[in-house]
């Protein structure tokens, strides 16, 4: 077992390791340098070098040369910022604009890498400086990216306020949301299931097996949109829109409900075909000849059996819990991790976005392993050796 | 079949058919037979010609949908289990009525062990508890040649090889007691050592509990040394009943000769055995007349053999047969 467990820990080195990498490239690489977004329209060179400087922009992607001279380094950068200002200042003078433009060469990270570079080996140069000039660096990007992750502090959203309390914060929202929910369409669904397994082929299995693919086949949206307007506003049985000042649960009861309704099709079919299969076994023929009531075999035996496959759902379902539902939480108003999520995403805020998908997919790795510790726990044929 | 204080179970023209998808099955049309207590009653035939079905009907157990008995009487121990109420059913079976299966891979649940599920069967009938009915379970699994049962009643069907398993059915199913255990095809899925250890098993059983045995089989090796009646179903029908002996000396049936034929004999000079040409009807499409009439060498030609089925009637004291030709037709 504890072999078992440390193999399996290790295993998922690797992964997080991908998916590192993963949201390096897509954040950092593909999304670049957006100081210049976080700075502001109007922002003059200093500032923005600030941000630069606090987001880490200013760092190499990978590896840099990092000078031995540090004065030197510090100089060059002065006379570099005094260069760009001067050029700035001229054109705008030639073109007689009050307001400093930004030149193409502002936002050529490269151009003034070179362009930096060149500076300084010049002042090196003319401090006659001997030996070694640089040495490899590896606090770049990349390593902070890292760095963050595993530390589990991923600095300051685009509105400056700490993404972990920002995430702290939305937990319990979502899983208010999440929890009533999966707990409803689980109950519902697994019942149903054995009931509906249990009369195959019947009148009440068609009609059930048809109102889940009729439901399946609603999109999501329309239920959110008929619920909030039929039962919200129309009904006025619950609120519209979250409201702070009200305990959490009056606003909740309504999304929850939908959010039931909407599953059930999808659920009800998965189990059903589960509850079938282990219906159609050998083992379930010998239980009734053993005279035992419907109840008892479908509760204790078929059950036990189809725990195998309910665990593996049930788990793997509790990550995606604590992200809460993107258009529920969305549609009512609930200060959930959906909701910063959405909000994230329209205000760009990649890192926001690189916390919540680092977070997720570190939840689903631990849980896909406690998920086969779980199968051991349900299936006696399991075993960790 | 004269005395009637005798005969433990009795079945009158049962029929049970099978409403499926491509149409109506009939899987089993007035079979009617006795179990004599205390003995053991094979019921032969090929794959496929309703002995399981038989079986199952007699347990009421036939799953709905799509199969259902429909017509017919079972008689045990003078109550007709046809009549009863779903739950007098259940407290027969299991306690008065048992069964084993042909597949002991499978028949067990695999998420209990074996002690958990002889033991359920022992709480339910026996009202025994706890400790008391896991030691009856124990002195079965022991009754039953399982070595170390003190061990093994804790393990799960898996750590278990097949005939260990069938051993734990047989467990389970007399732990109750039963006048009648339903053995269908209990001896198929093993190896043929374990074959003979487990009939041999059932034979002392049965000679120490005094239980009949309603024993489904097409392996006629089994019959004889087991049975002693037998019935010989063929597309759903009882072709011939007859006691072990008689059927082996004189088959009166053509398909049960074909069967005896094509058995593989000791010294027998013959390169190949000698088969039954064709294969058992499509239930969906059974031919017009006597349904073997196909695959009969004496009947494939006769004109009443093909538009009229033969009735089963007594051809000689205690043997019945349905074969127009049962009691005289040419040597061959």
């Amino acid at each position: 077992m504890t072999a078992y467990l440390i193999r399996r820990l290790l295993y998922m080195v690797p992964i997080v390791i991908g998916v590192l990498l993963a949201t390096f490239v897509l954040f950092k690489v593909v999304g670049g340098d957006i100081s210049q977004q976080i700075a502001g329209k109007n922002a003059d060179l200093e500032t923005i070098a600030e941000v630069r400087h606090e987001y880490g922009f200013d760092k190499p992607l990978f590896a840099g040369l990092t000078p031995l001279a540090g004065d030197d380094w510090q100089a060059a950068r002065q006379d570099y910022t005094a260069a760009i200002k001067n050029e700035r200042q001229v054109r705008a003078e030639s073109e007689n604009r009050s307001v400093l433009p930004i030149s193409a060469f502002d936002l050529d990270l490269k151009a003034q890498r070179k362009w930096l570079g060149d500076l300084f080996r010049q002042r090196l140069n003319a401090h006659q400086f001997g030996g070694a000039l640089e040495m490899i660096t590896l606090d770049s990007q990349f390593s902070d990216h890292f760095k963050h992750a595993l530390t589990f502090n991923f600095g300051r959203a685009l509105d400056r306020e700490k993404i972990s309390d920002k995430i702290l914060l939305g937990v319990g929202p979502s899983l208010s949301l999440t929890i009533p929910m999966f707990i409803g369409t689980l109950v519902v669904s697994i019942s149903m299931a054995l009931l509906v397994a249990f009369l195959r082929g019947t009148v009440w299995d068609y009609t059930i097996v048809i109102l889940c693919i009729i439901g399946l086949s609603i999109p999501y949206l329309s239920f959110i949109i008929f619920g909030q307007y039929f039962f919200a506003y129309k009904m006025d049985w619950f609120p519209i829109f979250y409201s702070p000042d009200k305990p959490m649960i009056h606003s909740i009861i309504l999304p929850a409900l939908i959010g039931i309704a909407a599953g059930l099709g999808g659920s009800l079919r998965f189990y059903r075909t589960v509850m079938l299969d282990e219906i159609r076994s050998d083992y379930v023929r010998t239980a009734f000849a053993k005279g035992l009531t419907t109840r008892k075999v479908l509760f204790k035996h078929v059950l036990k059996n189809a725990m195998i496959p309910i665990v593996t759902n049930v788990v793997l379902s509790i990550p995606f819990l604590v992200l809460g539902s993107l258009l529920l939480e969305r549609f009512f108003g609930i200060p959930g991790i959906g909701y910063l999520m959405i909000e994230a995403i329209n205000a760009r805020d990649f890192f926001v976005l690189n916390a919540l998908t680092f977070m997720m997919a570190l939840l689903i790795a631990v849980f896909t392993l406690l998920t086969d510790i779980c199968y051991a726990w349900v299936d006696p044929r399991v075993t960790f050796d | 079949m004269t005395e009637e204080k005798n005969i433990l179970l009795s079945i009158r023209g049962l029929a049970t058919h099978f409403y499926t998808e491509q149409g109506l099955v009939k899987a089993v049309q007035d079979v009617s037979f006795d179990i004599r207590a205390g003995r053991t009653l094979a019921v032969v035939g090929e794959s496929g010609c309703g002995k399981s079905v038989t079986a199952l009907s007699v347990m009421r157990l036939i799953p709905w949908p799509p199969g259902r008995i429909v017509s017919g009487e079972i008689l045990f121990k003078g109550e007709s289990l046809l009549k009863v109420p779903e739950g007098r059913m259940r407290q027969i079976r299991g306690n008065d009525i048992a069964m084993i299966f042909q597949e002991p891979m499978t028949s067990l649940n695999p998420v209990f062990t074996v002690g958990d599920q002889i033991v359920e069967a022992i709480k339910l009938h026996q009202k025994k508890q706890g400790r008391q009915a896991w030691k009856i379970a124990i002195e079965m699994m022991r009754k039953v040649g399982i070595a170390d049962p003190d061990r093994r009643v804790g393990e799960y069907p898996h750590q278990m090889s097949g005939g260990m398993r069938q051993r734990v059915m047989i467990a389970m199913a007399l732990s109750c007691s039963p006048s009648l255990l339903i053995a269908d095809e209990p001896t198929t899925a093993l190896d043929v050592t374990i074959q003979a250890q487990i009939l041999e098993l059932l034979r002392n059983l049965q000679d120490q509990e005094g239980m009949s045995i309603l024993m489904i089989t097409h392996d006629l090796g089994v019959v004889a040394e087991n049975a002693d009646d037998v019935v010989v179903m063929y597309a759903s029908r009882v072709v011939e009943t007859a006691s072990a002996e008689n059927l082996f000396n004189k088959p009166r049936h053509p398909y049960t000769r074909g069967l005896l034929h094509s058995l593989p004999k000791l010294g027998a000079k013959k390169e190949r055995l000698e088969v039954i040409g064709g294969a058992v009807p499509n239930p969906l499409r059974f031919p017009s007349g006597c349904k073997f009439h196909p695959r009969c060498p004496i009947g494939h030609d006769k004109e009443i053999c093909r538009d009229h089925e033969p009735p089963l009637k007594e051809v000689a004291p205690g043997c019945t047969a349905a074969c127009w030709f049962a009691e005289g037709y040419p040597r061959d």
